[in-house]
């Protein structure tokens, strides 16, 4: 019986979708509720809350399509904003083992999106999102040893890393180092500390770069804060999200220490590219904007912004798709991966995408 | 009919490329919510229509129920086909990011498989307009519709060609693509075809079983007033697009070109032969609207690519630069542009009718040029 029902439905479905060709079931229950789309995952706001001035903390109730998340990974969430939809990743911060979704989302002074979010969303707004993506995970099994280390709003995934494990009332030893500028700015602070009284193997410190009281450690990262947070360091497994001058730090603090194997980080700024401007050739197209120039070797993000065009774009690191074009013509290296492909009419991402040779954009 | 263009010297065509520039600009960076606003009003109307009229017909066995069902569905097709399909398929939402109106991503309540016809349509179409033996849209491969074609006893079919055209418009924009009289003309071979017509199948198919099969059924015993109802619908949408969109180019006074003529045209003289090929048909709101605001086909070939709402908004400007340059702008009532296209489809049926017009452009293409 309980096999029929799915199977039944499932025809019923197929038969409504066969009825409303071309446009499909979805394009008619959005009229209805745009939270009863079948194929697309979407996310009702049932919460909000401030923690700081500047961050706004979301809990969302994603639609059927939504298949979870693992702690570490990333959401692309969508909104509307004058018409125009502008896509941007998110880490969630809660528990992969939890049915919502939370995201805590800092307003960037440049952010059009993260000042959107925090400027207009209410309870009851509906937001687009993805399926989650990415590498940043927790191996299983889970290591004995970990350390979760973060900067400002990088704290969401390895937050999420530590609810996760606490769900899963992990036994070995963890230690969870926070920076943030002071006591105004540290987020999650109250979990944290209850998080501590639940999990006996946790340490949790906080690290305050700007102000000289109140958290456990001051001033920027070094060696001795690492060395007070987790002592055991060099036999955990560490994760580490945040911004570029902290991931930089560690990460050298690790290197020197032979120990870059057990470093996990998520890139939340760019990656320097490689690109070679020296030797580039041909002509680049914008068709529809008319506009034709040199190559210069840099990726296309950069050529078109150079000559005056100011294409859609997000994270500029190839991870948000926000500046997904068709390009018509022509061969592009990804600076990233550095595979080339010569494909027709494919959608290539314009900020880490170099020419190779001509080339011809659809924008 | 003149080169008009032969007025013009080649700086005034640029001066004139400048301000139709000028305006597809200023409407660029106007674009925003109350465009998406729009559109998504009209797709609310649109599927609301659409069930109302599918859900009608459930009780076609009362007459004003079947009619007011058929109407219903008929307005729900035009919309779909007009001013959504037709316009998102331009790309003119594209700017908003949103994938159901993706020009890509879009298909419509058509026979005709959106990929093909973007291609046939969007491209073709829009870059060669009125260009002799490039704009595949000259009579549709089957039709003589510019003196220029030279005619042969087949042309004497002419009106009945049109009027089955007319009837089975979708079929007839479907097949257009697999390009018939060029395979009649030996351009073009059978094999050619092969995945353009299997991609017309698959999409006929879902077309044709929704509309004839499966909704026919689902009524049970009131399948064959439902299969008449969803074919009613079918005509009338056929009827009213290819009335539109004959009226948008082939009344009289619009011009053709022949290829040499055009050849390295400057972006002026692309926006010239845009008007020169182009008609209007004058009405109210509402009926622009019905004709996905083709109404204003000449603005719809200067900006393909602009939000058709904001057409009868420069419009006004349009005409103007028009005026202001001396070129003609090429309007009328519906009637009288359908009659202009009937008397032109019934005369160039005969074989005394039709002096192609000279170019006089080639001539002065050498000024032009110079530019
Ligand atoms: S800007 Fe985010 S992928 Fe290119």
């Amino acid at each position: 019986m309980t096999a029929l029902v799915p199977r039944r439905a499932r025809r019923l479905a197929s038969l409504a979708e066969a009825l409303l060709t071309p446009h499909g079931m979805d394009r008619y229950l959005e009229l209805v509720d745009p939270m009863l789309v079948r194929r697309e995952v979407r996310g009702l706001v049932t919460g909000v809350r401030r923690q700081t001035p500047d961050t706004v903390t979301l809990t969302i109730r994603p639609s059927r399509a939504w298949r979870g998340f693992v702690a570490g990974q990333y959401v692309r969430v969508t909104v509307e904003i004058d018409g125009v939809r502008r896509t941007r990743c998110y880490s969630p911060a809660g528990s992969e083992h939890d049915g919502t979704l939370e995201l805590t989302i800092k307003a960037d002074p440049q952010g059009l999106v993260s000042r959107h979010l925090n400027r207009t969303v209410t309870t009851g707004s509906v937001l687009g999102l993805s399926t989650p993506d990415g590498e940043f995970t927790l191996p299983s099994p889970r290591p004995r040893r970990i350390l979760l280390l973060s900067g400002g709003s990088g704290i969401t995934p390895v937050l999420s890393m530590l609810r996760t494990l606490a769900d899963e009332r992990h036994e070995g030893d963890i230690a969870f180092l926070s920076y943030s500028n002071g006591a105004d700015d540290a987020l999650y602070r109250a979990e944290l500390a209850d998080l501590s009284r639940r999990l006996p193997g946790l340490r949790v410190v906080h690290a305050f770069t700007h102000a000289k009281t109140g958290g456990d450690l001051h001033g920027f990262f070094s060696k001795e804060h690492l060395a007070e947070a987790a002592p055991w360091y060099p036999d955990a497994e560490t994760f580490l999200c945040g911004p570029k001058p902290l991931m930089d730090s560690v990460r050298e603090a690790f290197e020197a220490d032979g120990l870059g194997a057990h470093l996990h980080t998520e890139e939340f700024t760019p990656p320097a590219l490689t690109f070679d401007t020296e030797n580039a050739e041909g002509q680049i197209r914008f068709a529809r904007s008319g506009r034709e120039f040199e190559n210069s070797g840099k990726p296309l993000l950069e050529q078109a912004e150079d000559a005056g065009l100011k294409p859609e774009h997000g994270c500029r690191m190839g991870i948000c798709f926000s500046c997904t074009q068709i390009k018509t013509a022509g061969c592009v290296r990804n600076a990233k991966t550095g595979e080339t492909s010569s494909e027709e009419n494919e959608e290539i991402q314009l900020c880490i995408s170099v020419p190779v040779g001509d080339v011809e954009i659809n924008a | 009919m003149t080169g008009l263009q032969d007025k013009l010297t080649p700086a005034q065509v640029e001066e004139f490329g400048r301000e139709l520039d000028e305006i597809r600009q200023r409407i660029v960076a106007d674009l925003g919510q109350v465009d998406v606003d729009y559109i998504h009003n009209i797709i609310k109307t649109q599927r609301a229509l659409e069930v109302a009229g599918r859900g009608l017909l459930f009780a076609g066995f009362f007459p004003p129920a079947w009619i007011a069902g058929v109407t219903a569905l008929s307005v729900a097709k035009i919309l779909d086909n007009m001013e959504i399909g037709h316009n998102v398929m331009h790309g003119q939402y594209d700017w908003t990011r949103d994938p159901a109106l993706s020009s890509q991503k879009f298909e419509w309540d058509n026979v005709a498989p959106a990929e093909n016809w973007r291609h046939s349509h969007n491209y073709m179409h829009h870059t060669y307009t009125n260009i002799l033996d490039k704009d595949r849209d000259i009579g549709y491969g089957v039709l003589r519709m510019d003196p220029a074609q030279k005619w042969n006893p087949y042309y004497l079919g002419n009106p009945v060609y049109a009027t089955l055209l007319a009837l089975f418009f979708q079929w007839g924009v479907m097949l257009h693509d697999l390009e018939f009289d060029r395979i009649v003309k030996g351009e073009r071979k059978w094999s050619d075809n092969k995945e353009v017509g299997l991609k017309m199948l698959k999409k006929a198919g879902r077309q044709v079983g929704k509309d004839y099969v499966l909704f026919p059924l689902l009524t049970g015993p009131l399948a064959p007033l439902t299969f008449l109802g969803n074919a009613t619908a079918n005509l009338t949408r056929n009827l009213w697009a290819f009335s539109i969109i004959f009226c948008g180019h082939f009344p009289a006074d619009v011009e053709s070109f022949t290829e040499e003529e055009t050849e390295n045209e400057s972006r002026g003289q692309w926006y010239l032969r845009q008007i020169l090929g182009s008609a209007n048909i004058t009405g109210g709101k509402l009926f622009h609207v019905m004709t996905g605001n083709l109404s204003h086909q000449i603005e719809h070939h200067l900006f393909p690519d602009i939000p058709a709402r904001r057409y009868p908004e420069i419009a006004g400007e349009v005409r103007a630069i028009c005026e202001k340059y001396g070129l003609p702008y090429n309007t009328g009532p519906l009637h009288k542009q359908l009659f202009s296209v009937a008397k032109k489809i019934v005369k160039l049926a005969m074989p005394w009718n039709g002096e192609p017009r000279t170019p006089a452009t080639v001539e002065s293409d050498k000024t032009l040029r110079a530019a």
